[in-house]
């Protein structure tokens, strides 16, 4: 058991250290993120402007302070285009995957937890820095939050990951899945509450939302790490997100299973 | 130049069939592009579902605005929108075999995709700009006509220089492709709202250094008669073609340096 799970170490591990290389490439997704939280903030703060009072309990800090901490979430859950597992399939290196002594399906999870963690400090960190000069952002109060805040987003990267997964077992039918991606994204990314929070959604908009994954994926760790939920409510969204975890996690080892059986690799 | 305008043509021919060979595949491509049409216009709704005005603008209004950048920046993305991968050439080393051609680097880069997927974006907006020049109830007057034909062409023509100026650059920042995002996908963001949203810094940044503010709210107040706000003047607008010629010279000029500094893969 041990030295199973030294396995997955190592490779989040590898995961970290793969995306700590590219200095460059972090210091460009920090100056973007920030361009993109400055006009994210402006619009959600012009809009509780517009509207007078605060809306659904987010007043122009409350608001301001969710547009940056999306922009500390957002790349460590990924939601764009990952299709590791799909270009494998077309290529036939999955082959290679199957042989490994670990399933391949924890490996990328390891691997993407890794990169997840990197991020967080990497990029999220430094949001969380300019956003807080910038216009201010609340926190969460209490110790128990904060617990529950960082469990979040532990589970928001795994649902994130999974649900990825999930799209990218469609190349063992498909093969091209590019399309597919990208639609899975805008969903995700729009329903998830990046750009608009999902409190702010007409209750038809809500009712859909709440019946996905994706509000888990960016919603739920705002909500608890900014303090706008905590107690009962913090600990009820982290029960949907293990829930979800759950679910994707078993339909991922079922599409895995079921893609194996289907997957025909050419040449040799 | 008779011959190599046939060249680019035979190129792009080529371009639009090799698409045309994969019909499941660009149907699905296409549905995704609508679907990320429909989905930036449903945030535009939810932020006005909860306020009547954002940036000075009623959701009318805000129609427009979005309509016409997004129309703008899905033209020069179908166009152009492939530059961003030029680093992912530059590390391949494909880019080598750009120098090696008897036509322009640029003229190569431009014509080696043209993505007819993003389609399925400007009938989006094309739908949306219909929809809200009807409720605006939008005479048409040479001025509103003018000004409309304008944002299309020159916007689209901005929106176009911003990729290539960016591109420009990746010849040094190859490993930081995401710099680029910021003023093309970030300024396309920023153009699709009202510049009043901003504080005066950022909103004198979109307007006057990356001139995002051209493509679709400049346009906007003077198409609707809107009164716009500080750094914000209607007749701003028709400084259009000057603001496209600023992103023009910015672009070819860092082009030119980036394309003189690039070394070769070695290989």
């Amino acid at each position: 058991m041990r030295a199973y799970l030294r396995t997955y170490w190592l490779l989040a591990r590898a995961g970290f250290r793969r995306q700590a290389t590219y200095r460059m490439a972090l210091a460009a997704g920090i100056f973007t993120n920030s361009v993109f939280g400055v006009v994210r903030a402006s619009i959600l703060v012009g809009a509780v402007t517009g509207a007078g009072a605060a809306v659904a309990g987010y007043d122009a800090l409350a608001v301001s302070s969710y547009a940056w901490w999306g922009q500390v979430l957002l790349g460590s859950v990924s939601m764009w285009g990952w299709s590791e597992v799909a270009d494998r399939v077309r290529t036939g290196d999955i082959a290679a995957d199957f042989l490994r002594p670990v399933p391949p399906y924890l490996t990328y999870l390891a691997v993407d937890l890794g990169r997840a963690a990197l991020a967080l400090l990497a990029r999220g960190a430094p949001m969380l820095l300019i956003g807080a000069l910038y216009s201010g952002i609340t926190f969460a109060t209490g110790a128990v939050e904060w617990v529950l805040g960082l469990t979040a987003v532990a589970l928001a990267v795994a649902v994130g990951f999974l649900g990825n997964y999930l799209v990218n077992c469609a190349a063992f039918w498909l093969v091209e899945i590019r399309g597919l991606l990208m639609a899975y994204s805008v969903v995700a990314t729009l329903l998830a509450g990046l750009y608009v929070p999902v409190h702010w959604f007409p209750e038809w908009l809500r009712i859909v939302a709440a019946a996905t994954p994706f509000p888990s994926l960016i919603q739920t760790p705002i909500d608890i790490l900014s303090g706008y939920a905590a107690g009962p409510a913090a600990v009820r969204a982290v029960a949907v997100q293990v829930g979800w975890v759950l679910a994707l996690g078993v339909a991922g080892a079922l599409a895995t299973a079921a893609g194996r059986r289907r997957l025909e690799v050419q040449g040799g | 130049m008779a011959s190599g305008f046939t060249a680019y043509r035979a190129i792009l021919r080529s371009r639009v069939r090799a698409q045309q060979g994969y019909r499941v595949s660009f149907a699905t491509d296409l549905f995704a592009t609508v679907l990320t049409g429909l989905a930036e216009l449903l945030e535009v709704y939810v932020i006005f579902h909860n306020t009547p005005r954002l940036g000075g603008l009623d959701f009318d209004a805000a129609l427009l605005v979005f309509a016409l950048a997004n129309l703008t920046f899905a033209a020069a993305d179908l166009l152009v929108g492939h530059c961003d991968r030029l680093p992912t050439y530059v590390r391949e080393g494909r880019i080598d075999v750009f120098y090696l051609r008897p036509l322009s680097i640029l003229g190569q880069l431009m014509t080696s995709e043209v993505s007819l997927r993003r389609l399925g974006r400007i009938s989006v907006a094309v739908v949306v700009l219909g929809i809200a020049l009807v409720r605006g109830e939008v005479a048409p007057t040479p001025t509103t006509v003018g000004m409309l034909a304008l944002s299309i062409v020159c916007g689209t023509a901005l929106m176009a220089g911003l990729f290539v100026a960016v591109a420009g650059l990746q010849f040094w920042l190859v490993d930081g492709r995401e710099f680029a995002n910021a003023f093309t996908y970030g300024g396309a963001y920023a153009a699709q709202q009202s510049s009043l949203v901003f504080p005066d810094p950022v909103r004198i940044f979109f307007t006057f250094v990356v001139p995002a503010a051209f493509t679709a709210y400049l346009p906007t107040l003077v198409i609707l008669g809107e009164p716009g706000g500080d750094f914000a003047d209607p007749a701003l607008a028709w400084w259009l073609p000057a603001a496209t010629a600023w992103v023009w010279g910015v672009a070819l000029l860092t082009w030119r340096h980036g394309v003189r500094h690039y070394q070769g893969a070695g290989g």
